[in-house]
């Protein structure tokens, strides 16, 4: 059997991928591939990013038996990979790190990122300010009105947050305003990307620091279980913490991947951001992928009651990893999510970010279909404490 | 029968050939012809629909009454990444009213009814051609009479296909260069590239503030080395002055956000005189910078 190895030399993965840029960006992104290549395999940096993921963010995080929410679900068991449990409270820090190393090593001094829920753009201000770096986070002024507090919280991290106000105002936007940054301030500049998605080889570079969830995983699954899961189950936005716990077990055939996109109010209305499910491949934000787009190839906005979740493309590894049948791609309704966060903390006292919470309710429809002796995988990629507004103003309360 | 299906191949070869050689010619026609008259070409930009679909024909013809050489005509995107403030509003404007890629080909088999002879190049973004299909694209803008197309976030690395696909139609692939395009890849991209080269002569987006002349005089050099056909210079420039010193180093002037403010502040019923005005403006600076003109 082939060892996989993607993405090709020139960023590709199959069709999708590559580096669809302006020619403005292209010299910068050749550097930032080429001091990758050549530092992902540097001894320095490789201890020097171990030490952080151990010292800072507290990895490795452990793998959690939720065994009364498996029993009340009555099929297979539900394990949790608890990426809640890193500092700040989500996968994403895993990458902001890896990618903040870098920018030290280029000499760069200023960090630019884009965010929609504020979750990368907290990641993104909280490595800047451990290591003593000018921050800048775009954010849709939409999205600066809904999540005040992660706003709030980058300041005080001592980020610069500038509210976008072209097109829909949302992540998208705040995309399209970071790489304008970037075009114009590449010498002194590090665009951190938050997710495997962009030009090449930000989904390549961003897929190999997150990967430690899964690596993690695989070691601690032998060591816990003494086998491997039967299914390994996680939400897709753009794709990051999925790929982070698929990317090792891909050549492992006998493990289902499964990701989750949101559905919102149904794929049969035009108000969800299932790209993998209903959008058809394009080309945005410097990569080929699957899109939500009308006809003309205009992108369309997205609706997801997860605001992480909310983005009209997909890292263009998923796309592949579709194409090619390796892993699966469903989706789920903010209803079908919002029972799953509150099932969550009832039964396991864990309260799981809205994005995560996809991921379980597939679980949670998923289990009980299989024996009990079955493992399913759930990476609970963020915990819920910045979504308490949004679930209680959908139960009709304010904070 | 072979004779018979000779024929019609040959008369196909017929029509084929007319409409090829006017396309081919149109860019490398008027650049030649400016060239032996010692003058520049002036380059406006407009997105097509803005500020709306109607008016949008008139305005090309206008631009070419007020002494515009090449049209550069815009295909409105949802997401225009490359681009500043200015020219994305254009585009939020032109989709308001819907404007896809068909109808802007359609715009410019509008022009063609009156005009024949101006050059039109499209420029705009890769995945409202990717969702018509390349080859569908090609073969309806080369019934239309579209001369060239740049599309931004096609790369040379990722236009093999792209640019075989216009060839096979006569349609020139207009390419961008930077002021940090490596010596290596400016060979690359001069071999790829047909009609004129696009030299953006700031890091930043569209619409940016200022220029540095020094700066485009010594990349402009630096290029000519490998590059045989036209360089135009974009982004950044503002008024007579800025064009006129452009056009003293280079073949070509492009004017893009500086025209969309000008459509931006105008009512419905001065657009054209207002747009007529500047570019009369550009045209006139430009003119004097050769000398023959004044």
């Amino acid at each position: 059997m082939s060892v996989y190895d993607l993405p090709s030399q020139d960023g590709h993965f199959g069709p999708y991928g590559g580096i669809f840029v302006a020619e403005t960006l292209i010299s910068a992104l050749d550097d930032l591939r080429k001091q990758y290549e050549f530092y992902r395999d540097d001894t320095d940096f490789k201890n020097e990013f171990a030490y952080e993921l151990k010292h800072y963010v507290g990895r490795p995080s452990p793998i959690y038996h939720a065994k009364r929410w498996s029993e009340h679900l009555g099929g297979a068991q539900i394990l949790l990979k608890r990426e809640d449990l890193n500092h700040t409270g989500a996968h994403k820090v895993n990458n902001t790190i890896g990618q903040a190393l870098l920018a030290r090593r280029m000499g760069k001094k200023r960090v630019i990122a884009e965010t929609g829920a504020g979750q990368h753009g907290v990641a993104t201000a909280t490595v800047a300010a451990r290591y003593g770096m000018e921050c800048v986070v775009y954010m849709g002024s939409e999205d600066v009105r809904r999540q005040a507090t992660n706003v709030y919280r980058m300041k005080l991290l001592g980020a610069t947050v500038i509210p976008v106000e072209s097109g829909s105002k949302t992540l998208k936007d705040a995309l399209n305003e970071a790489m304008r940054d970037w075009v114009t301030n590449v010498e002194n500049t590090f665009y951190i990307i938050g997710t495997v998605a962009g030009p090449h080889p930000y989904p390549m570079m961003v897929r190999d620091f997150q990967s430690i969830i899964g690596i993690e995983a695989k070691r601690q699954m032998m060591e816990d279980f003494n086998r491997q899961p039967d299914a390994l189950i996680a939400c897709v936005g753009g794709g990051s913490n999925a790929i982070g716990l698929f990317y090792p077990y891909i050549d492992e055939t006998a493990v289902r991947l499964i990701g989750v996109e949101a559905a919102g109010k149904g794929i049969d209305t035009n108000q969800h951001a299932a790209t993998l499910t209903m959008g058809k491949p394009g080309v945005l934000h410097g990569n080929r992928t699957y899109l939500i787009q009308d006809e003309h190839g205009q992108i369309i906005e997205t609706h997801s009651i997860s605001a992480g979740l909310d983005y009209p493309g997909v890292g263009p590894e998923h796309a592949w990893l579709k194409d090619c049948g390796r892993a699966e791609y469903v989706a789920i309704t903010d209803d079908e999510a919002l029972q799953a966060f509150h099932a969550l903390c009832r039964f396991e006292g864990i309260m799981p970010a809205l994005e995560s919470s996809h991921a379980l309710a597939y679980a949670a429809k998923y289990a009980p279909t299989l024996p009990k002796d079955k493992l399913l995988l759930i990476n609970l990629s963020g915990r819920g404490d910045k979504d308490m507004a949004t679930v209680a103003q959908l139960s009709g309360l304010s904070l | 029968m072979p004779g018979f299906l000779d024929n019609i191949k040959s008369i196909f070869e017929f029509f084929g050939e007319q409409s090829n050689s006017n396309r081919v010619n149109r860019l490398s026609k008027v650049f030649s012809g400016l060239a032996n008259k010692s003058r520049k070409a002036l380059i406006p930009f407009i997105t097509a629909g803005d500020p709306n679909p109607g008016v949008t024909v008139q305005l090309m013809h206008q631009l070419v009454k007020s002494g515009s050489d090449i049209i550069e005509l815009g295909i409105p995107f949802s997401d225009p990444m490359a681009d500043g403030p200015t020219i994305q509003r254009s585009s939020e404007r032109a989709l308001k009213y819907h404007v896809s890629l068909n109808d802007v080909l359609d715009m410019v088999a509008e022009f063609r009814k009156t005009d024949t002879h101006t050059p039109v190049v499209l420029m705009g973004y890769a995945n409202p051609v990717e969702a018509m299909g390349h080859e569908a694209f090609a073969a309806k803008a080369n019934q239309c009479g579209v001369d060239g197309i740049l599309i931004v976030d096609y790369p040379p690395e990722e236009s093999e296909g792209w640019v075989q696909c216009l060839e096979t139609y006569h349609i020139d692939a207009i390419f961008l260069l930077s002021p940090t395009t490596p010596q290596a890849r400016v060979e690359q991209v001069a071999k790829l590239a047909k009609g004129y080269v696009y030299y953006v002569s700031l890091k930043g987006v569209t619409g940016a503030a200022h220029l540095d002349l020094q700066d485009v005089k010594s990349m402009l050099s630096r290029l000519r080395e490998h590059v045989s056909i036209p360089i135009g210079v974009g982004f950044g420039i503002r008024d007579g002055a800025t064009a006129k010193a452009v056009a003293d180093l280079a073949d070509a002037v492009v004017v893009g956000s500086r025209i969309i403010e000008e459509i931006e502040k105008s009512t419905e019923s001065e657009l054209l005189e207002n747009v007529g005005n500047l570019v009369t403006t550009l045209r006139v600076a430009i003119d004097g910078s050769d000398g023959t003109m004044q």
